[in-house]
């Protein structure tokens, strides 16, 4: 199960701009760190974000260890069609989620 | 070639140094030193009456507005039916009846070039030092949506009185099966437990009267203080109590009076009582004295509590950057002592002593159930620090009859602090 929370309005109105809001739930251990036994705890982290709306690339974001955790990234585009815009994150470990809205455009 | 002195050189040398380092004292031995002290609340008084008792010869005097002090530490439990408000309140007799001036006015300026503060009254009093102890104001620009008329019919109630008995009342008046919604902001603020004991009780409320009724906790944080204590019972007591961190986007972003609402990044919350804990900041006193930074809060030496902005003012309390130490009044107290002891002993021309300083916070999760945290800092690299291995909390895992034991210790907690800084 994602642990993702989505902000996409479910109606806009055609060339609208609109916000949407994304927080995906994530330790983004950095690497940096070490146990009180001195061993170095390994890398972790989301580096990549991508956000498609009816499969055309509107955003995409490269995430670093700087990051806090529980990432919460948001950015705005203009509402063109009814359809899906979709979500999804990358990251160490071979790590991927997604989500998905439906937003009606009229 | 090394110079001679001559004996006359010599007697000169040792008169000229002395005389530098001891001129300051008779000036101080003959007019008594005066303190300003503006806010009457625990920071306030306990600081008036420790300088009292460390030297009886300052002449002290205390500003604050309000005749009676309505406490805030177990201003909960009137939220919940369980305590009288008069049960919180305090006059300021005793402490004047101890030679501490006592006016009652606020405070509408300082001039820290002339050692003056000037009263709504037009009084203005002269001061050595000042020691200002204005406690929180709330930030009303910090949440869309909310402000000082959203107020009275959402409250806050973080600051003891009214607001505590408006939100009782909306209590009472909510009918079984509503949904009571608390709003808890990020940190710095006022009582760090405090959102969570009053979830608590309001729980305990609702479960004993309303149990049909539902109670959220929107909270802008992900961690809180005696979070494991708190979430282990409510998981025990309370299935109707459901908190919403920030990772769970429980951050309130805006409220709406009309609609009774409170809205997050990813959803909105109709509430039938909302009780919205706003962002927060010293009072407004600290910020006439030019001892805010842009924090809001007030930077300070940790042996003195002097302001690192403005010389010759101290700070204590909530208002104050007190590094690890929370916002409580258990901790304003303990910086009010450690700050008195550093200003008499500035006023007397000696080196303040490093302090250790103590905080005890009580919290109830049930009448007959109560948790605590414990904590004592100590000045490093100039900001009050947590001394490793000292204090905890209280254990995770203890049989009902120790959480009886510390609900009994926590109202000895409130007796003994309210005799000590108003009895």
């Amino acid at each position: 199960m994602t642990r993702a929370l989505i902000n996409v309005p479910s109606r806009a109105r055609r060339g609208e701009i609109i916000a949407i809001k994304t927080l995906i739930s994530h330790v983004m251990e950095t690497g940096f760190r070490y146990t009180t036994a001195g061993e170095r705890i390994s890398r972790d982290i989301i580096h990549g974000f991508v956000a498609t709306y009816n499969g055309e690339e509107i955003f995409r974001a490269e995430l670093f260890p700087a990051l806090s955790a529980n990432p919460f990234i948001t950015f705005h585009t203009v509402a063109t069609e009814s359809g899906t815009i979709e979500f999804r994150w990358t990251g160490d470990n071979g790590y991927a989620a997604t989500e998905s809205a439906k937003i009606t455009v009229e | 070639m090394t110079p001679k002195h001559s004996r006359r050189n010599f007697l000169k040398l040792t008169v000229g140094g002395a005389s530098a380092s001891l001129l300051p004292l008779p000036a101080i031995a003959q007019a008594a030193p005066r303190v300003v002290v503006v806010g009457g609340g625990f920071a306030g008084a306990s600081t008036a009456r420790a300088l009292r008792k460390a030297d009886p010869r300052i002449a002290i005097t205390l500003v604050e507005t309000s005749r009676i002090f309505t406490a805030c530490p177990f201003s909960n439990g009137v939220i919940a039916g369980l305590r009288e408000l008069p049960a919180q309140q305090f006059g300021y007799e005793r402490i004047s009846a101890g030679g501490i001036a006592v006016v009652f006015a606020s405070a509408t300026g300082v001039e820290p070039q002339k050692k003056t503060v000037a009263l709504s009254t037009g009084q203005r009093l002269d001061y050595d030092r000042l020691v200002v102890a204005p406690g929180i104001d709330i930030r009303w620009d910090g949440l869309p949506g909310y402000d000082e008329a959203v107020a009275e019919q959402m409250p806050h109630a973080w600051k003891a009185g009214e607001q505590t008995l408006l939100l009782r009342r909306q209590l009472e008046a909510m009918s079984d099966g509503g949904t009571v919604i608390i709003s808890a902001p990020a940190n710095p603020f006022r009582c760090p437990p405090g959102p969570y004991e009053r979830a608590s009780l309001i729980a305990y409320y609702l479960k004993t009267t309303k149990p049909r009724s539902k109670l959220i906790v929107l909270d802008a944080k992900d961690q809180f203080s005696k979070q494991r204590l708190f979430q282990n019972a409510w998981a025990e007591l309370y299935p109707n109590l459901e908190w919403v961190g920030l990772s769970k986007g429980g951050k309130v972003t805006s409220v709406d009076v009309t609609a009774r609402t409170l809205t997050t990044d990813f959803g909105t919350y109709k509430a039938d009582v909302a009780n919205v804990i706003p962002p927060q900041k010293a009072g407004r006193i600290a910020d006439l004295a030019g001892v805010t930074d842009r924090t809001g809060w007030c930077p300070i030496d940790p042996a003195t509590f002097e302001s690192r902005l403005v010389p010759g003012i101290h700070v204590v309390g909530d208002a104050a950057i007190a590094g690890g130490m929370p916002k409580s009044a258990f901790s304003a107290n303990a910086q009010a002592k450690a700050c008195a002891f550093a200003v008499a002993a500035l006023l007397a021309g000696r080196k303040p002593a490093e302090p250790k300083l103590i905080n005890t916070c009580y919290s109830l999760v049930a009448p007959d159930y109560g948790i605590t945290v414990a904590g004592v800092y100590r000045p490093v690299n100039g900001m009050l620090t947590d001394v490793e291995g000292a204090g905890g909390v209280s254990p995770t895992d203890a049989p009902h009859s120790t959480r009886a034991l510390e609900a009994k210790f926590a109202d000895g907690w409130f007796k003994t602090i309210t005799n000590e800084v108003f009895g």
